[in-house]
């Protein structure tokens, strides 16, 4: 197949992303529009590899084998809390192979002066480093998310400086690389880019993984695109500049339902007060109170309005169900349940939403957090399920605190607030929640499924 | 500036703005599987690893090209069948009303 004929089958798969994106962003044909945009995909690569010119080896035909089972397993076997960490790590590949793409058309082009074009070169240069970063960045985040590394934000002096030293440094490599041409300066530029990926999310708290995943996806959808300008190859161009595009108007989005810059998201760790203060500033003097499933059942089978708030620790415990007979159960009771959702509780925007809706909460109960708010203060009980950072009141009243300015469910307002949760140990923040210590707050210390039963049992019984 | 690359930087500034339009009504519910949607859709770098490794001719570009093929492929299929996963849950869903048949769970299997 030529070069025009492939082109000419790649508007196919041009069309299919296109339809893709816009179906994705409906409920309705959302998981239509991810399956039109694989069979794009496959044409893509049918079309590719039946290109003339081409050695068809084994090594890539394993190469290609390999790495679907990679996708197919590691893509299938995760659970479901830990969709936003292999997110990450598939966006990452996908950097290190534009990355990988880049210098080896260096090598190929570099050794013939005057026929690499600038816009060649220009190609080459920014999918490795974009690609790089996306790779090393990437790989960061799925750390912090999976806890490998710590979700703290990691801050050390001089790091501000530090940071742009190094990227000062790979810009000249790639300069260096393109004005002697030689293959060692650009594997240079990688490596140093590499270090860049890791030193710029480490400063980053591990509750704004999402963002940071998001605003890495779109990067490598622009070392997509580069890729396209190194290779002439116009799919390449429009695919990896559709997923750049609609990548960082989506981070953009993401942030601002988080009530923060995404400036401040990347680089709001800087200066920050050191998270020790903030911690002993609340815990001084003051104790949680525990309390019990009977006193519990007591305060919600007696209240006329309940308010569930259900976060992380309702996913982990996949105790979704158990929410929701709950909430049927003090509904046959005649009190009025309602479900406040905060954005970004769990570890995806959407994700509590797609747990209650699994345990078949109809959808009139789910009350965005803009919704919620303003009935909290004529609420009897917010009960809070596994959620800690989204219901922290720092983020209202503390302004050195790391979520100073993130807009919660403001569960402090109700009348009594029952925390549910395993022990007094931070979010995902890491940080220490002032919530707890409040005089209206009661803890109820258990798993969240555990709790849930033993408050059913109890309320059947009140 | 040739003419192929005022082409290519055409189709690159018509994709920017189609990008845009194409996500800007999206609900906060569809952010994370839409992210992984357009993660999946950047696996198109498939093609350029595919390229560089049918046309390597020394070690470098034999093994960069085989990691790139490599991965590449795992960013494209993974990212789908991730998506895939995520969105079988937006289902419709029926009410909570006991005695509707629909309401026995979510329709077909989990």
């Amino acid at each position: 197949m030529s070069e025009t004929t492939s082109n000419f089958l790649y508007i196919a798969t041009i069309v299919a992303f296109i339809l893709a994106l816009r179906f994705l962003s409906s409920p309705r044909r959302a998981r239509l529009g991810n399956q039109i945009g694989a069979v794009g995909m496959a044409i893509a690569v049918a079309v590719t590899l039946a290109r003339e010119g081409l050695s068809i080896t084994w090594w890539m035909i394993g190469a290609l084998v390999v790495g679907a089972a990679v996708g197919v397993v590691g893509a299938r076997r995760v659970q479901m809390t830990a969709m936003p960490q292999m997110v990450a790590l598939f966006n990452g590949v996908g950097g290190g192979a534009a990355a990988l793409i880049a210098l080896s058309e260096f090598d190929r082009l570099a050794p013939l002066p005057g026929r690499v074009s600038g816009s060649q070169t220009a190609g080459i240069l920014i999918s490795a480093l974009i690609g790089s970063i996306s790779f090393s960045g990437s790989l960061v985040a799925f750390g912090k998310l999976q806890e490998l590394v710590s979700g703290q934000p990691v801050v050390y002096p001089g790091q501000r400086v530090g940071n742009a030293l190094v990227l000062a440094a790979a810009l000249a490599l790639a300069v260096a690389a393109v004005s002697t041409e030689e293959i060692w300066l650009l594997a240079g530029l990688i490596v140093i880019a590499l270090l860049f990926g890791i030193l710029l999310v480490l400063p980053i708290g591990g509750a704004d993984m999402p963002v940071v995943i998001s605003f890495l996806n779109a990067g490598t959808g622009v070392a997509a695109a580069a890729t396209g300008f190194a290779l002439h190859v116009p799919v390449l161009i429009v695919s990896g500049m559709l997923v750049g595009a609609s990548g960082t108007l989506l981070t953009l989005m993401m942030s601002r339902a988080m009530n923060r810059s995404l400036g401040n998201v990347l680089f709001g760790a800087f200066g920050l007060v050191p998270e020790g203060a903030a911690a002993d500033a609340t815990a001084d003097g003051r104790s949680a109170r525990a309390t019990t499933p009977d006193d519990v059942a007591v305060m919600l089978a007696y209240a006329r309005r309940v308010v569930f708030v259900p976060g992380y620790g309702l996913a982990v415990a996949q105790a979704q169900h158990d929410l929701a007979r709950l909430g049927e159960m003090l509904e046959e009771r005649g009190v009025d349940v309602k479900y406040g959702i905060h954005p970004v509780a769990g570890r995806m925007p959407g994700h509590m939403n797609v747990l209650l809706a699994e345990a078949n909460v109809p959808y009139d109960e789910l009350y965005e957090m803009e919704r919620v708010n303003p009935e909290l203060p004529q609420t009897d009980v917010a009960v809070v399920v596994g959620a800690n950072d989204v219901v922290n009141p720092s983020a209202r009243n503390q302004p050195g605190s790391p979520i100073y300015g993130m807009p919660i469910i403001d569960v402090d307002r109700t009348s009594s607030v029952v925390v549910i949760k395993r022990s007094l140990s931070p979010g995902f923040a890491g940080i220490d929640n002032p919530l707890f210590y409040e005089p209206n707050t009661v803890m109820l210390f258990a798993d969240a499924k555990q709790a849930l039963e033993n408050l059913m049992a109890a309320v059947k019984s009140v | 500036m040739s003419a192929q690359l005022v082409t290519e930087l055409t189709i690159l500034v018509l994709a920017i703005f189609l990008g845009f339009e194409v996500i800007s009504k999206v609900p906060a519910m569809l952010h994370t599987p839409l992210m992984s949607g357009t993660n999946a859709i950047h696996g198109i770098v498939i093609v350029g690893a595919i390229l560089v490794a049918g046309t390597a001719d020394n070690t470098l570009t034999r093994v960069a090209g085989f990691f790139a093929v490599l991965l590449a492929t795992a960013n494209a299929v993974g990212g789908f069948v991730v998506t895939d996963r995520m969105l079988e849950m937006f289902k419709k869903r029926p009410s909570r009303s006991s005695g509707d048949a629909g309401g026995a769970g979510p329709e077909g299997t989990v």
